[in-house]
């Protein structure tokens, strides 16, 4: 039992946080937003360049063949920069699906090396993010996977209060072509698919529930009324420490499912589950918290906050919406046991 | 990350879990806090638990432990709490002074308090508040003044939980004249028993007279008895309280055994078209989780070598209230009979559910009012200005 992350995951996760704190700045999101442009290219390459976009992707495609621990704090990253990138989609979710399907698909050293973009096309959402710079995307007809050529689509925008938000309606025709042919039923698949992409955007509403606290916090310290930082006042303290609390008991939650999806623990779907509840509770607390302690500015397009509260409300029902999530949790204590002795899984394997 | 067990911990799980089905106490035992005996049937106990040596698993075999490390701690608790064995009427002793003198103390101090602590022959009371030092602690005012190689203790503690029936207490002394604050404190522990201490139980809002005032007239304690440098008290007791907030004080295992309890008595007794309540169960079983896998990964990150910090304020106040949640959400459940005394003919015969939730109520005051917590996250871990 040892219920930490490795000083190479640590390391990766900050040496991501640092790249992303001088490439994802709110001034270059701004930019990005000026240009009307769907992404970064040069930031997308510097991610590449690190390998992020191989991490769940077997070696011998050109992948690191490493799992949702090490990636669960990248996601992280990627929500505390407000990432308008889709590292989480591309990287955390379709590779690792088109790669368990089939393990060989040419497809995927493109995707390792940034490429190429997959976007994924879950049943659990009814928009598919990033359509339109994907290379191809993963989408479902009755039970089968299909991997379909961008151009083999007609997609239709679906503008989201969050302006780095690209959904689009997706119309496309299903055919022995488009059909992918692999390994195993697919709905055992497209539940782990779910389960990461719920996993991952619980990690990134931890990051960018941090980050809200952080701009809150550097603002209250600088902010001066009745002659003092607001910051010093112990209503604005209070506001503060207690979406901390929040974030504090999502984050072992997170990691906890991380490393069960990991292993493949059989409570791992309850896990991740609550740790998409307790994440996106945190998120939405702590990015009013911050609105609120800037005050009017925070109300304003000016500050910064608010790319974080749009954020989180895109990610509140994304990959499952909380009567989804709690649904899952009702269906394990109905028909598990609870007691403190069955914390942890208890199997073998173990990552 | 490795979220299994060893076979080591497993097979220490099972030895906890045989133990204790072959020791805890079929009935009941009396409050500790309502009579002597009650009281001294939980001495009982705790030198039953030390006979067969787990009073204290983590401490050090000479001191009447068995050196296991904090997972195996963890471990040992979650099959106390399902076991449902008593109360440690000696916690403010084992978990809070204990580690603090294993930290502080010397050699003498650890030989002379902790085996004694560990089989119950001494429990131990708290004597930090004064009436004008609640909150605001380092403004406690009673003194410790030396004469030779003794201190003279006078002053006034107040809120000293079990102080009615323990047999010593530690507590916060100003060893400097006219000292401020902070400075010139030392934590010194003396008997209950001595000349010149005096015990005035206070009743909490049930009535039970679970804390107490300690009246100090000339009390003399040898300078021994002094844990930590003289003047250093308040960064002593400041250890104490991390390990009182952040590790040993409420372990994780009290939360999911009262969860599992909810659960149940909502299938039993909810309302199935009542979709509040149950959520409101089924929440305070995640976040009896969430805290248990919190504390899993400090007590991975302490074993590592690491320290507990300001995060240990974030404990406090997610399990009070936790604990409060928890049970009102019980008491919910019941409906009308949740307010029956259990001395009501008609009572239910479900838990101490009410009796818990009246002790819940306290949790965000003690330890530090959780109003102090938020301004210790808010100024230590986010850095906001005092």
């Amino acid at each position: 039992m040892h219920f930490a992350f490795s000083s190479e995951q640590l390391m990766a996760a900050e040496v991501t946080t640092q790249l992303l704190q001088a490439h994802c700045t709110p001034a270059l999101l701004r930019q990005l937003l000026a240009r009307d442009a769907a992404r970064e290219d040069s930031r997308w390459q510097a991610l590449s360049e690190m390998g992020l976009m191989g991490v769940l992707i077997p070696t011998d495609a050109g992948g690191l063949g490493l799992n949702e621990t090490d990636f669960v704090l990248l996601a992280e990253a990627g929500g505390y920069a407000a990432l308008p990138e889709p590292l989480v989609e591309h990287a955390g979710v379709a590779a690792p699906l088109l790669a368990q399907v089939q393990p060989g698909h040419p497809l995927l050293t493109a995707m390792a090396s940034g490429t190429s973009t997959l976007a994924i096309g879950h049943p659990i959402n009814p928009f598919v993010a990033d359509a339109d710079t994907a290379t191809a995307l993963l989408l479902v007809h009755g039970d089968t996977l299909h991997l379909v050529r961008r151009d083999q689509t007609h997609i239709t925008r679906q503008p989201s209060i969050d302006p780095f938000r690209r959904l689009y309606q997706v119309d496309w025709r299903a055919s022995d072509c488009t059909r992918l042919d692999g390994a195993g039923p697919s709905d055992a698949l497209l539940d782990q698919a779910l389960n990461r992409g719920a996993l991952f955007a619980a990690a990134q509403c931890l990051g960018l529930a941090q980050r809200s606290v952080h701009l809150a916090v550097a603002y209250a310290r600088e902010r001066q009324q009745f002659g003092k930082p607001i910051g010093s006042y112990q209503a604005i303290k209070h506001l503060l420490a207690t979406a901390q609390v929040k974030i504090e008991f999502a984050r072992p939650v997170v990691y906890a499912a991380a490393a069960e999806l990991a292993t493949h623990a059989p409570h791992a779907a309850m896990r991740v589950s609550h740790a998409k509840l307790a994440a996106c509770e945190a998120a939405e607390l702590a990015t009013r918290t911050a609105i609120q302690v800037h005050g009017a500015m925070g109300y304003s397009w000016e500050a910064d906050v608010h790319f974080f509260l749009k954020r989180s409300l895109a990610l509140h029902a994304a990959w499952g919406s909380p009567a989804f999530h709690r649904g899952r949790i009702a269906h394990h204590i109905d028909g598990q046991p609870l007691g403190p002795d069955h914390t942890f899984y208890n199997g073998t394997g173990h990552v | 990350m490795n979220l299994t067990y060893t076979p080591a911990q497993q097979a220490f799980r099972a030895e906890v879990r045989d133990w204790l089905a072959c020791h805890v106490p079929a009935k009941r035992l009396a409050s500790f806090d309502d009579s002597r005996d009650g009281f001294e049937a939980h001495r009982t106990w705790e030198r039953t638990l030390h006979a067969g040596q787990w009073g204290m698993v983590t401490w050090p075999v000479q001191y009447g432990g068995r050196n296991v490390d904090l997972i195996s701690w963890l471990i040992f608790e979650e099959e106390y709490y399902r076991a449902n064995a008593p109360a440690r009427v000696n916690q403010n002793g084992i978990f809070l002074l204990g580690p603090t003198l294993m930290e502080f103390g010397t050699a003498e101090q650890k030989a002379r308090f902790l085996p004694a602590m560990a089989a119950g022959d001494e429990i131990w009371s708290q004597a930090w508040s004064e009436p004008q030092a609640g909150s605001d602690l380092a403004a406690v005012r009673s003194s410790a003044m030396r004469e030779g190689d003794h201190y003279v203790l006078n002053g006034h503690k107040i809120w000293s939980t079990r102080a009615v029936y323990a047999d010593w207490a530690f507590g916060l002394f100003r060893t400097e004249l006219g000292s401020e604050r902070h400075r010139g404190l030392s934590l010194i522990l003396f008997p209950l028993t001595a000349p010149g201490v005096r015990i005035s139980p206070i009743a909490r809002l049930d009535g039970k007279p679970v804390f107490a005032e300690i009246f100090l007239n000339d009390v003399r304690v040898p300078v021994d008895q002094r844990l930590g440098a003289e003047g250093q008290g308040w960064a002593v007791c400041m250890a104490t309280a991390g390990f009182e907030r952040g590790l040993m004080l409420r372990s994780p295992a009290r939360y999911q055994v009262a969860a599992e309890r909810l659960v149940d008595l909502y299938r039993r007794h909810g309302d199935p078209n009542d979709d509040v309540t149950r959520i409101a169960v089924h929440r305070s079983w995640m976040d009896a989780q969430a805290y248990a896998l919190s504390i899993y990964a400090t007590a991975s990150r302490l074993s590592a070598g690491g320290t507990i910090g300001a995060e240990s304020s974030t404990n406090k106040i997610f399990w009070s209230e936790l604990d409060i949640a928890l049970h009102q959400t019980a008491l919910a459940i019941l409906g009308p009979r949740a307010e029956l005394l259990p001395s009501a003919p008609t009572a239910h015969r479900d838990g101490d559910w009410l009796e818990d939730f009246i002790f819940a109520l306290a949790g965000p005051i003690y330890a530090g009012a959780n109003e102090i917590q938020r301004n210790i996250i808010a100024e230590r871990m986010l850095g906001l200005p005092r």
